[in-house]
């Protein structure tokens, strides 16, 4: 039985690979030391020996096609230098950098600029826009770089002007605009190239909580159509739960943590995280579909993202609790991204547990109450609790 | 100690001379022709079309009212003073001077921008232009190009370059970092970012410096009739040195009526770049009302398939 499961999922994870092949994006080691000059930082009297501030060390991670990789972390933790390595607005000191097979630090000139334009667009935190271009203009400017002509241009950003809710203005200057609608600008311009990976400096972080839960709503409208490769950057940790597949969290250039919202809240990797987590309201963060994929015992391995056989995916929900399984009514089937709190109705109503399905309606697994108040429950740091 | 630097410095013009002849002979045949041909045309035509034309460019550039009339009035003053014949004269010297300077100035901050080393080494230089005494620059500039007009031009050319570098680096880098890393982020090589993004926006800052270099220029030709530039600087001088303060102050009024249309001309066309723009994007808009409705629905079915 075991060999045969262990035969099975070995099984899925080659098929998982095969998929997306080798990580779309993957960091290693990198490090980057800024030189503080002279004139920096020495003070009057002279010539102190200059040494480096290290602002990211030796940083490792791995991000596949189509995830949204959230990098958390207070302010001068390192995260801006992170994303400007990746696309070389900023050179590494150390490590290495391999985007779809392609060592990014090695690129020659005309290839760096190429891969900009073409695989890799950026999101800025104050929105970067041209502000003597109009929205068009300023949308299309990735395609002007590549030569597109200005009619075809035109369209494409006009297109994706729409996507973002400005289509009846595309003639407006940037300064007419409120700060959201800048940043569906800045959207806009980074989805009219069809580049496949979005860096996102904290994109959001300048806006109104209102706005700015909009556009984390929109963000996710977009990404289900797109399937784009985010890395996004932000401070804020419900920003980061809500956002991101796996979340990474840096403190003073190192990297505490990397998982999944799940993973942070059920075991904070240090105090630190732990204090971040304290403040999230689990219950709108945590989701069925988190609740569900998680694997309940070592033998049944976290599922992929390719949904696996739904056979497959309920055999460790019943073999763990077999009891909820049986006693419980079936409750609902609900979506994979409903939150807990939406979920407790449902069990507050006496179901004992409830069909978790994906987009496609592909079932996932299933939760039960005790698994759900289970997830609930704040936990602390192991070693320091 | 005696340090002889002067000596030193006269060291330098005499070799200078005695191997760049041919230059400063180049130079001065150029600055003659450019000179005689604009001063051609604002002396041949009719002053009252000249007017005309000036006062129309103080209307289009400014949209002011107040210095249109102020125009006409200033231009016929200087006209029934008899100093109309000095004042064109020294305003061709004056859009010679000024073109050459922001030919040599405005690439010249293009570069210290784009290059820190640059930068660094003309920093000092412009700092010795600024302020050396403007007639320390006479000295040379007659043992290059001899007496008259030539010498005053060429020492008005470098007299007036330093602000030209310095707004130009400057407008340029005051830009805002994340609209640099935007267009480098999207691939842009560095001579686009110049062309359609740096520029642009340093625009208002160049033409602060193009309102100086002229300025200089024009106080730098008052100077220059020293040396026998003539215009309307040999009209001061001739009434500083026959002690006429009558002709010395029209001569003067002359100069501040060119210096003040100069000023607030060049000044209004700092802001023509906007003005521009948003015509266009209002035409645009205009033009767009009409066909924006069908290509917006167009492109939100393809958005939904
Ligand atoms: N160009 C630079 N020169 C020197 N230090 C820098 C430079 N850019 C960033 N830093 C320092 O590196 C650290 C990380 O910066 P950053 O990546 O911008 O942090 P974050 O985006 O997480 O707020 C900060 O302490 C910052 O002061
Ligand atoms: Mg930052």
């Amino acid at each position: 039985m075991n060999t045969v499961e262990l035969g099975t999922t070995t099984a899925d994870r080659t098929v998982g690979a095969k998929q997306t092949g080798a990580p779309f994006i993957r960091v290693e080691n990198l490090t980057k030391v800024f030189q503080l000059t002279k004139s920096g930082r020495s003070g009057l009297f002279g010539r102190r020996p200059l040494k480096g501030f290290t602002a990211v060390d030796k940083v490792s991670f791995e991000v596949e096609r189509g995830q949204i990789f959230v990098i958390m972390g207070l302010s001068g933790s390192g995260k801006s230098t992170i994303i400007r390595m990746i696309n070389r607005l900023i050179d590494a000191s150390d490590g290495t950098i391999t985007v779809d097979g392609k060592d990014v630090r090695s690129l020659p000139a005309s290839e760096l600029r190429a891969y900009r334009n073409q695989t890799i667009n950026m999101v800025f935190q104050h929105f970067g826009l041209f502000p003597h271009k109009s929205l068009v203009d300023n949308v299309a400017f990735g395609l002007k770089v590549r030569g597109v002509d200005k009619a075809t241009r035109e369209a494409k950003a006009a297109e994706a002007l729409t996507l973002v809710g400005l289509g009846d203005r595309i003639h407006a200057m940037p300064d007419q605009l409120s700060g959201g609608m800048k940043q569906r600008v800045g959207l806009a311009r980074a989805l009219a190239t069809d580049a496949e990976i979005l860096l996102m400096d904290e994109p959001f972080s300048a806006l109104d909580p209102l706005i700015r839960k909009d556009m984390q709503e929109l963000l996710i409208k977009l990404q289900r159509n797109f399937k784009k490769t985010i890395l996004f950057v932000t401070h804020d940790l419900n920003e980061a739960m809500y956002l991101g597949d796996r979340i990474m969290v840096m403190k003073q250039g190192k990297d505490m943590q990397n998982g999944t919202a799940l993973d942070l809240l059920e075991a904070p990797a240090d105090p630190y995280i732990e204090e971040f987590v304290a403040e999230v309201d689990r219950s709108r963060v945590i989701t069925a579909g988190m609740v569900a994929r998680r694997s309940p015992a070592p033998a049944g391995a976290p599922a992929p993202a390719g949904a696996p056989a739904p056979g497959a995916a309920t055999a460790p929900g019943a073999a763990t609790a077999p009891g909820a399984a049986a006693v419980g009514e079936p409750g609902e089937r609900v979506q994979e991204d409903v939150v807990l709190h939406e979920l407790l109705p449902i069990f507050a109503a006496g179901a004992g547990w409830a069909a978790v399905v994906d987009k496609n309606g592909a079932p996932i697994g299933k939760v039960t109450a005790e698994e759900v108040f289970a997830a609930l429950a704040p936990k602390g740091f192991s070693n320091a609790s | 100690m005696h340090l002889d630097v002067g000596t030193w410095f006269a060291a330098l013009i005499d070799w200078l001379l005695a191997n760049f002849g041919w230059f400063f002979n180049a130079v001065s045949w150029l600055i003659n022709l450019l000179v005689g041909e604009v001063a051609n045309v604002l002396i041949g035509l009719h002053p009252f079309l000249i007017i005309a034309l000036l006062v129309a460019a103080a209307a289009g550039l400014t949209r002011s009212v107040g210095l249109s009339v102020f125009s006409v009035l200033a231009f016929l003053l200087i006209y029934s003073m008899g100093l109309w014949t000095d004042s064109m004269s020294t305003l061709a010297v004056v859009l010679v001077s000024v073109v050459f300077s922001l030919a040599i100035g405005i690439p010249l901050g293009i570069w210290a921008a784009l290059n820190n080393t640059v930068s660094k080494v003309v920093r000092p230089i412009l700092d010795l232009m600024q302020a050396m005494p403007v007639f320390v620059y006479l000295i040379p500039a007659v043992f290059f190009f001899g007496v008259g007009m030539v010498p005053g031009i060429a020492a008005t050319i470098v007299f007036a370059i330093p602000p030209a570098v310095r707004l130009t680096e400057l407008g340029i880098r005051k830009l805002d970092v994340e609209l640099l890393e935007a267009a480098t982020a999207f691939g842009a090589k560095r001579s686009l970012v110049l062309k359609d993004v740096q520029l642009p926006l340093a625009f208002p800052s160049i033409m602060a410096g193009v309102n100086q270099v002229i300025m200089l220029a024009l106080s730098m030709v008052v100077v220059a009739g020293l040396v026998g530039a003539g215009g309307l600087g040999g009209v001061v001088v001739q009434g500083v040195a026959q002690l006429d303060t009558a002709r010395g102050f029209e001569g003067g009024l002359a100069v501040v009526i060119l210096a003040v249309y100069l000023d607030r001309v060049t000044g209004g066309a700092q802001s023509l770049g906007d003005v521009l723009r948003r015509r266009r994007v209002r035409k645009e808009q205009r033009a767009a009302a009409t066909t924006t409705p069908a290509a917006a629905r167009e492109a939100a079915t393809t958005a939904a398939n």
